[in-house]
């Protein structure tokens, strides 16, 4: 069983085995020149990337370190609220601008992620598998947010190419007098089966080619590795359901988009 | 007999380039109408707005008396039903293909009237569980034709149904063609390039770059 009394992600934990000092981390910036020296020697053209986002990186999680700690020390349920819907409105605007142009998709990915990552959270919390605290509840919303943003992602990639590469079948099947429904159905399958394939995928794998993010990082905060194991599982739970969840709600709501109110193709 | 259908002052514009210009013509029920013309003068077109797959940009289109935009589109799309230039089969087999028109109707498949349509068709029961791509290209139109009108629609829209087709399929499809216009009272308008089609019209119309031409008589001889 998970006792959530050990649930140490980010919070109260043992810091005895974690000390970068300022200076360590210099010296491992020194990692980034390695990919730079890459980029010249190759010409890739890429080191004027690489460069930005490393500092944008150094620049983002410094300012997320700040708010984080500001939002674990306060404790405040209203606070902590907001900060969900603030991750949970930036993982739909991603989504949203990986959906190429399907119109109303930004509010449909707010849907679909918010339902799903909200239904997550609400179902840890009350089985006390996560508590209402910052330390935790911020990062597993980020983790399961992440996972419905890709999710959503490829299941719209898998919308826009299927509409656009079986669009003269769409058409038979309206003009044999399918609703939109019926003529989407092939599509809506392979959409919701596409945005939920990497992370069954993912899943499969786990501990045999990946080590997981959070277990790793409990380990790495010497937590035990068989507890670590014990929030590693929930987390496969939790993202097998919000990926399928969002990826359904997402496709559900977006290939409509794909008709006018004639009922006839109009995007491909 | 009533007209069934009635389009006045059709035009549809796509990017900016018109395809069809103001046409206007009226068929009666159970009438065979043939269309000619061009390649690419818009007789698909024509056929894509009557059958509601796309809007017209101006005028209406009339069926049974009602605008075609006043129909519910899907139940509309039952009615007047268009097959394709070029259908693609669906699925794998010619059994998919069949079940289609009763899966959209909540109905059960009915085996008997499904073999029946074939058979009419010079395919067979036995035909059911062949893979698509194992259809010749008569083949494949003659399945295609059939899930227009195993649930016979008031109006068939068929599109160069016979274009590339060897003579026996062609003979068939004819045969079909005008089985269901006489026996079953359906009302057909059947776009066609085919010299002896063309020959026995009944009423022919012309679309030459987007417009109607309703030939005189002695250019029909
Ligand atoms: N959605 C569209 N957007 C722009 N142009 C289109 C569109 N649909 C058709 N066209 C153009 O309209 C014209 C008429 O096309 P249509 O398919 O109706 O011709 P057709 O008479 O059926 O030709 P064919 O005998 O070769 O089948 C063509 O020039 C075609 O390129
Ligand atoms: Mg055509």
């Amino acid at each position: 069983m998970i006792n959530s009394n050990n649930f140490i992600l980010m919070g109260a934990m043992n810091t005895k085995n974690l000390q970068v000092s300022p200076f360590s981390l210099v010296l491992a910036a020194s990692l980034v020149l390695v990919a730079v020296l890459i980029s010249q020697w190759q010409k890739l053209g890429l080191t004027k990337d690489l460069l930005v986002a490393a500092i944008r990186a150094v620049i983002q999680l410094t300012i997320v370190g700040f708010i984080l700690k500001y939002i674990f020390r306060i404790n405040n349920a209203w606070l902590t609220g907001l900060m969900i819907l603030f991750i949970i409105f930036n993982a739909a605007y991603n989504a949203h601008k990986r959906a190429a142009g399907i119109p109303k998709s930004f509010p449909i990915s707010l849907i679909a992620i918010f339902t799903a990552t909200i239904l997550s959270l609400v179902i840890l919390v009350v089985t006390g598998a996560v508590k209402f605290i910052p330390s935790q509840t911020i990062p597993i919303t980020g983790m399961i947010a992440g996972q419905a943003m890709v999710a959503d992602g490829l299941a719209y990639r898998s919308l826009n190419s299927s509409f656009h590469d079986r669009r003269e079948q769409v058409l038979e099947k309206l003009a044999l007098g399918a609703n939109v429904k019926q003529a989407s159905e092939g599509i809506i399958r392979d959409s919701i089966k596409n945005g939920m394939a990497p992370s069954i995928d993912s899943v499969k794998t786990m501990g045999i080619v990946n080590l997981p993010g959070m277990m790793s990082g409990l380990m790495f905060a010497g937590v035990d590795p068989l507890q670590a194991v014990e929030y590693q599982i929930m987390t496969v739970f939790m993202i097998l359901a919000t990926t399928s969840l969002s990826a359904f709600i997402a496709v559900y709501l977006a290939y409509k988009q794909f008709y006018n109110d004639r009922d006839q193709l109009v995007r491909d | 007999m009533g007209t069934i259908l009635q389009l006045d002052h059709v035009s549809y514009t796509a990017d900016k380039s018109q395809i069809l210009s103001d046409i206007s013509f009226s068929v009666a029920e159970q009438e065979y109408l043939t269309i000619s013309g061009p390649s690419g003068s818009g007789k698909s077109t024509l056929l894509r707005v009557i059958s509601s797959l796309i809007t017209q940009t101006s005028g209406t289109v009339n069926f049974k008396g009602k605008s075609s935009l006043d129909y519910d589109p899907t139940e509309y799309r039952r009615h007047v039903s268009y097959c394709f230039q070029q259908p693609q089969l669906f699925g794998n087999t010619v059994k998919d293909n069949l079940t289609f028109p009763f899966e959209i109707r909540n109905q059960p498949f009915d085996q008997k009237k499904a073999t029946d349509s074939l058979q009419y068709v010079g395919l067979s029961a036995g035909d059911l569980d062949k893979n698509i791509n194992a259809l010749s290209g008569g083949e494949k139109q003659r399945v295609a034709l059939i899930r227009n009108v195993l649930f016979p629609p008031d109006i068939l829209l068929a599109d160069e149904v016979t274009a590339g087709l060897d003579d026996t399929s062609k003979e068939i499809v004819h045969k079909l063609l005008k089985h269901l216009n006489q026996d079953r009272k359906m009302t057909l308008i059947s776009v066609t390039h085919d010299d002896s089609e063309i020959r026995d019209a009944a009423k022919l119309y012309n679309i030459v770059a987007g417009k109607l031409e309703v030939p005189t008589n002695d250019q029909q001889q």
